[in-house]
């Protein structure tokens, strides 16, 4: 019983990532109709720009916990604006293939410069070490991924969902041309919306940092599962991306540790599951295509 | 018209023949198993308007099936490499309705789920794969007195060719073209657009998969490159930088992201950094690709000819709208 509680929190820390970056993927689907490839590339950014500032300049884990996901948004901005924005009248399939060339391209210059290897990056002194929570003992930093990952996501849900800035973004995505009608900057809101995106994957990557190794390959796969997540949920909801995202990932947790060689591809089953019984996913739109 | 595509054609099969004598032999079945690979995949990108990011489970679950059948049985060169394109043909009914369930954008992340799947299984299963050391040592038995490695592969990739080309100049070749450019329209004059993508993707995975058996036997080699998930993409480069929807340009293609990739190995470490690069500079500003480039050209000076000083609006190219120019006609 606590080994399947202990694995269930170790799902719920795979899914703190899968829902921080399916919720990117979802926020900036929402607003651009495009996938973002480089998704992973940013997230494994984030990580590695918590790692280089500490090397560099001796700044830790809590200023980096801002720091990162800041730098990386603003790397995201420039893309959007740069590149992505180029090609918003063509099918989302050319998004796609100029995300996966930036994604090789950051890969692979971050390889140049830190090489393949992974890093470590250590968890803040205050987290070091495991909490014992009643019924099972598990380490802190992980308690705390989850939580940041789980407050995050809310966040974000409220944000969008229940404020007026939420409405502006809904009414960009919705009807962008009234939207502009009513003086509202649409291109501006696109690139904040995908900045914000880019900065919630910079975010997963310095809670990343400290429980996965840091190496430059670290988004590459961890994206395409997310993809599968996502296929999963479907792309229509922030809602949905969330709960898709932890429930895979308990899912899958459990699934494994009942039968440990089915662990990489169980996730690829559910999928298949879904796609067979609905193919826009869970809480896919008929329309998203 | 049909005198030129014939020169075309025979001019292609003369460089491939002399090819492996232009440049080293490796480089040159490269380029003829991955330009079948490339025409493969257009088949599906180009034709169907259907983006797959997953074909390297095809390619390379044929090049592991062939490189084992040669390893544990006596079969012919040839026959393994059948099989390995039967296997691929195999693996694509369920992934291939499965994704084809899904359209545009959620496609290409179904099909690289499954063929990050097929990579999983690939490490896992180190007994059949060799898991990180890859398969190397894959045996070529002799068949004869004369080197026939060459002649094989310049046969089977010329039958996949051919296919190809059939496949796209058939009745069914239009179909999909009629349904890539406009469902609702093609499905009202009787066309299921989910069973002709289905016939056009298990077509694609059984091409991929003669290539890969191919590729598997003229390198002697297979790693788990040839199920990652770059292969897909770089598969994708090749078609896009050749030439979507044109029968020449995925080879095209194969030969100048081989080269590239061949220049940079001896030249550089930063091989994915320009790779990356010259993949995301395509895909912004030279979308036609080599082979769309000169056809283009190629259609506006004849129309030029036809009609001396026509309006500045006609002779403009027309707007690229759907995954291929449908303007463009196959060589």
């Amino acid at each position: 019983m606590t080994l399947l509680l202990i694995q269930i929190f170790n799902g719920l820390v795979n899914g703190a990532f899968y829902a921080l970056l399916s919720l990117g993927l979802a926020v900036i689907f929402g607003m651009l109709r495009i996938v973002n490839f480089a998704h992973g590339a940013l997230y494994m950014l984030g990580a590695f720009t918590a790692y280089a500032i500490g090397e560099r300049f001796g700044i830790g884990f809590w200023p980096s916990l801002l720091i990162a996901p800041i730098a990386v948004g603003i790397f995201g901005v420039i893309l959007e604006r740069l590149l992505i924005r180029r090609l918003y009248d063509l099918p989302a399939s050319y998004n796609l293939l100029l995300t996966f060339g930036l994604t090789l391209l950051i890969q692979d210059g971050v390889r140049l410069i830190y090489g393949i290897s992974g890093q470590p990056y250590a968890p803040p002194a205050q987290l070091a070490g495991a909490t014992n929570l009643g019924f099972i003992v598990f380490p802190t930093f992980r308690l705390f991924a989850i939580i940041v990952s789980v407050v995050v996501c809310v966040l974000t849900w409220f944000v969008i969902e229940r404020t007026r800035v939420g409405a502006v973004v809904r009414a960009c995505t919705e009807n962008p041309t009234i939207t502009r009608a009513f003086g509202i900057d649409v291109s501006l809101w696109i690139t904040a919306v995908f900045g914000f995106g880019a900065a919630l994957a910079g975010l997963a990557g310095v809670l990343a940092a400290p429980i996965y190794s840091v190496d430059p390959l670290m988004g590459s796969e961890l994206i395409i599962t997310t993809f599968a997540v996502v296929v999963i949920g479907g792309l229509g909801s922030i809602l949905g991306s969330v709960v898709t995202g932890y429930a895979v990932g308990v899912l899958v947790a459990i699934g494994s540790a009942l039968y440990p060689p089915i662990a990489n591809t169980l996730i690829f089953i559910l999928m298949a599951l879904v796609l067979l019984l609905r193919p826009t996913g869970l809480f896919g739109l008929q329309e998203a295509r | 018209m049909t005198a030129r595509r014939w020169v075309v054609r025979i001019g292609v099969l003369l460089l491939l023949l002399v090819l492996p004598r232009l440049i080293y032999p490796i480089l040159a079945v490269d380029i003829l198993c991955w330009g079948l690979f490339a025409l493969a995949f257009d088949l599906v990108f180009g034709y169907a308007g259907l983006l797959s990011f997953g074909h390297a489970m095809f390619w390379g679950t044929s090049a592991y099936v062939t490189a084992n059948l040669l390893f544990r049985t006596g079969l012919p060169v040839p026959v393994a490499i059948l099989l390995g394109t039967i296997a691929a043909l195999v693996l694509s009914l369920p992934t291939g309705y499965l994704s084809i369930r899904s359209a545009g954008i959620y496609f290409s992340m179904v099909t690289l789920a499954f063929a990050q799947m097929i990579d999983f299984i690939a490490r896992q299963a180190e007994d059949y794969t060799g898991g990180d050391n890859g398969l190397p040592g894959i045996p070529r038995p002799s068949l004869g007195p004369i080197h026939f490695d060459n002649a094989i592969h310049l046969v089977l990739a010329a039958l996949g060719y051919v296919v190809a080309a059939r496949a796209i100049e058939s009745p069914f070749g239009q179909a999909l073209r009629a349904i890539r450019d406009n469902r609702t329209r093609a499905q009202s004059v009787g066309y299921n657009p989910r069973v002709q993508m289905m016939v056009a993707f298990v077509i694609s995975a059984g091409l991929s998969g003669l290539a890969g058996g191919l590729q598997a036997v003229g390198h002697g080699v297979v790693s788990l490159d040839v199920v990652h998930w770059t292969t897909s993409g770089i598969v994708v480069m090749m078609v896009l930088l050749g030439g979507t929807g044109t029968l020449l340009g995925p080879l095209v293609g194969a030969a100048l992201v081989l080269l590239l990739r061949d220049s940079l190995a001896s030249s550089t470490t930063a091989t994915g950094v320009v790779t990356g690069a010259v993949f995301a500079a395509t895909v912004l500003f030279f979308r036609r690709g080599v082979v769309g480039t000169l056809l283009m050209l190629d259609f506006r000076r004849r129309k030029a000819v036809e009609a001396p000083a026509p309006p500045a609006a006609e002779a403009a190219p027309p707007k690229q709208v759907t995954a291929a120019n449908p303007q463009v006609r196959t060589p």
